[in-house]
């Protein structure tokens, strides 16, 4: 009985039906965790006692005829999502010793779904970067090949997923954290609207970018996921107070007529062209399905980088002044005034990634540099919001690659950090303009995963959920699992 | 653009940070390298354009009644305080 092939769906089904308990479930994917951490490093913490303990409830809930679609469905939690009485660490020495006093609502209403966390997953310090190579607990490794990345900052979520440690894993994606290691990682990856998911209890970033999604093997498992994450919380000030559709209901919805854009600024000479060769393949299987396709030019995306870099920053700056050694966190030892605390406790709790956007967060809000950066930056995102505006206009969808090229490998971008910076080139947009994105499984170059990246306009979560099964109606990319973990 | 160590030290000041001797140099050249590509945005023509605050057009965020919600669980949220005593954040003294 291989647990671990089969997709949520299919998993929350035999719980429903008693084929197998989600105890044994449970124990099944937790040795797959155990057994993979020395290869992957994906996982921070496993939390293997509350886990078999909601597995039993979850039990105990099918028998007496109260479970609900998810019941029983173990899944894995980045571990930037405060989890009550359970260390949430943000991949940062500066939490190591945090155990949260309260869950984040995404964590709360799917434990309320009945989901079962099986443990919380590694990832870039405080969510930055692109490979995973940030984490203060090392970097996590790309289940296709350990000598590679996996992509970031979600890595350890995707390469869990990928590995098949269980079937669906919370993100976050502020500048591509999801769909960029699900693209690295071969596994589908959602981002939705700015606003559609609860950020509370999620450790901030860069506020007017960051936003919770999932995930999975497939668009399937990943629509079952987000309609039990998304939705209204007053505890967010940023949650949109507006219904959420049965993501489910509207997988099938044929797609003819449907009218996709291709993205031009993402076909240029950056892209790795075995890589264009499979999203262009994927573009093709869109065409046989009824789809029309159309070049939409977005003239001011390729600013979307720079723009990016000043923002994220500047609010990084303001968010991660709250770590100060004083309430939690990191404590230097010894200091000799109040200054020295602070400096000294920010100076050792926080990596050199995270130093480094601190500091160019602090110059661009600086006295006299405020106009020529963050002023200038908010507007030209203006400009790119605009642009996607005016192609919503003419198309349902865009899509292009979510990545430039493959998993790279591990060590070969660390020591320039533009270079790092532009892995994200095609997924920033989606995030300066709050639109929903999804990566999905799109073939293989040499071996590794290439991701296709489709866009849609704010809300249309249930349109991209739809685009994506569809494709995977018609092929089995997604399928695919790493040969180390196939077994 | 090429920061100054002065420039370095007087950011880390700002944001709080303590740097050792070593990573000075090596944040002047990345800091100075992402400035320079952030620079880019200089050549962008932003006249009349409004500065973008929030992600979705016409909405800003919330403002919730001013209502007590909230009990009060001191106790449980300094459990993870470094230090404490007598339920307050003990610190380095600050006045004489």
């Amino acid at each position: 009985m291989s647990l671990h092939t089969r997709t949520l769906a299919e998993l929350a089904a035999g719980l429903r039906r008693k084929e197998f308990s989600s105890v044994e479930l449970a124990r099944a994917l937790l040795a797959r965790i155990d057994a993979s951490q020395p290869q992957l490093n994906a996982m921070i913490s496993v939390t293997r006692d509350s886990a078999l303990a909601a597995a039993a409830e979850a039990d105990r809930a099918i028998a007496a005829g109260r479970a609900g679609p998810l019941t029983g469905v173990p899944l894995l939690h980045k571990d930037i999502f405060c989890t009550e009485g359970v260390r949430t660490t943000c991949g940062s020495r500066m939490l190591d010793n945090f155990v949260s006093p309260y869950d984040a609502t995404v964590v709360a209403r799917l434990k309320a779904a009945g989901t079962v966390m099986l443990g919380k997953t590694n990832m870039d310090e405080f969510a930055m970067g692109s490979s995973n190579e940030n984490s203060f607990y090392g970097p996590v490794r790309n289940p296709w090949n350990p000598a590679l990345v996996p992509g970031g900052s979600s890595g350890g979520s995707a390469a869990g997923v990928a590995a098949r440690l269980a079937p669906a894993a919370t993100g976050t994606d502020t500048g591509g954290s999801i769909r960029q290691p699900a693209a690295l990682c071969g596994v589908t990856g959602v981002k939705p609207t700015y606003g559609r998911v609860s950020r509370y209890g999620m450790i901030a970033f860069a506020s007017s970018l960051d936003q919770a999604g999932v995930l999975a093997t497939s668009a399937e498992d990943a629509a079952l996921v987000l309609g039990a994450m998304a939705g209204f919380d007053p505890r967010d000030s940023t949650s949109v107070d507006r219904p959420v559709p049965d993501y489910a209901a509207a997988l099938n919805a044929p797609l003819a007529g449907l009218r996709i854009g291709l993205l031009k600024e993402f076909f240029d000479k950056g892209l790795d062209p075995e890589n264009e060769r499979r999203v262009r393949e994927a573009l093709a299987v869109y065409e046989r399905l009824g789809a029309t396709l159309r070049e939409v030019s977005l003239p001011n995306l390729p600013l979307s980088v720079p723009t990016y870099y000043v923002v994220a920053p500047a609010e990084c700056s303001s968010n991660l002044a709250r770590f100060d050694g004083v309430r939690f966190g990191h404590r230097c030892e010894n200091p000799r005034d109040l200054a020295d605390l602070y400096e000294r406790s920010r100076g050792e709790g926080f990596g050199p990634e995270v130093k480094r956007r601190i500091m160019t967060g602090t110059y661009v809000l600086s006295a006299g540099y405020y106009d020529a950066y963050y002023l200038k930056a908010q507007k030209v995102r203006q400009l790119i919001a605009r642009d996607f505006a005016r192609a919503f206009e003419q198309v349902d969808v865009l899509m292009g690659p979510t990545t430039p090229t493959p998993a790279f490998p591990i060590g070969a971008k660390t020591s320039d950090p533009i270079t790092m910076y532009l892995n994200d080139i095609y997924t920033i947009g989606a995030n300066l303009a709050g639109l929903p994105a999804i990566s999905i499984p799109a073939g293989f170059v040499e071996g590794l995963p290439v991701g296709l990246q489709i866009v849609g306009p704010h809300f249309a979560e249930a349109k991209l959920l739809n685009v994506a099964h569809v494709y995977q109606r018609e092929t089995d990319w997604h399928r695919r699992i790493p040969p180390a973990f196939a077994e | 653009m090429s920061l100054t160590r002065e420039r370095i030290q007087s950011i880390a000041r700002l944001a709080r940070l303590a740097l050792d001797e070593r990573e000075v140099p090596v944040y002047q050249g990345s800091l100075s390298s992402i400035i320079d590509f952030v620079s880019e945005l200089e050549r962008a023509d932003t006249a009349g354009v409004a500065p973008m605050a929030h992600p979705l057009p016409g909405l800003s965020q919330r403002l919730r009644p001013d209502e007590v919600t909230e009990v009060d669980q001191h106790e449980k949220y300094q459990a993870n305080a470094p230090r404490v005593e007598a339920g307050l954040y003990l610190v380095p003294k600050v006045i004489e």
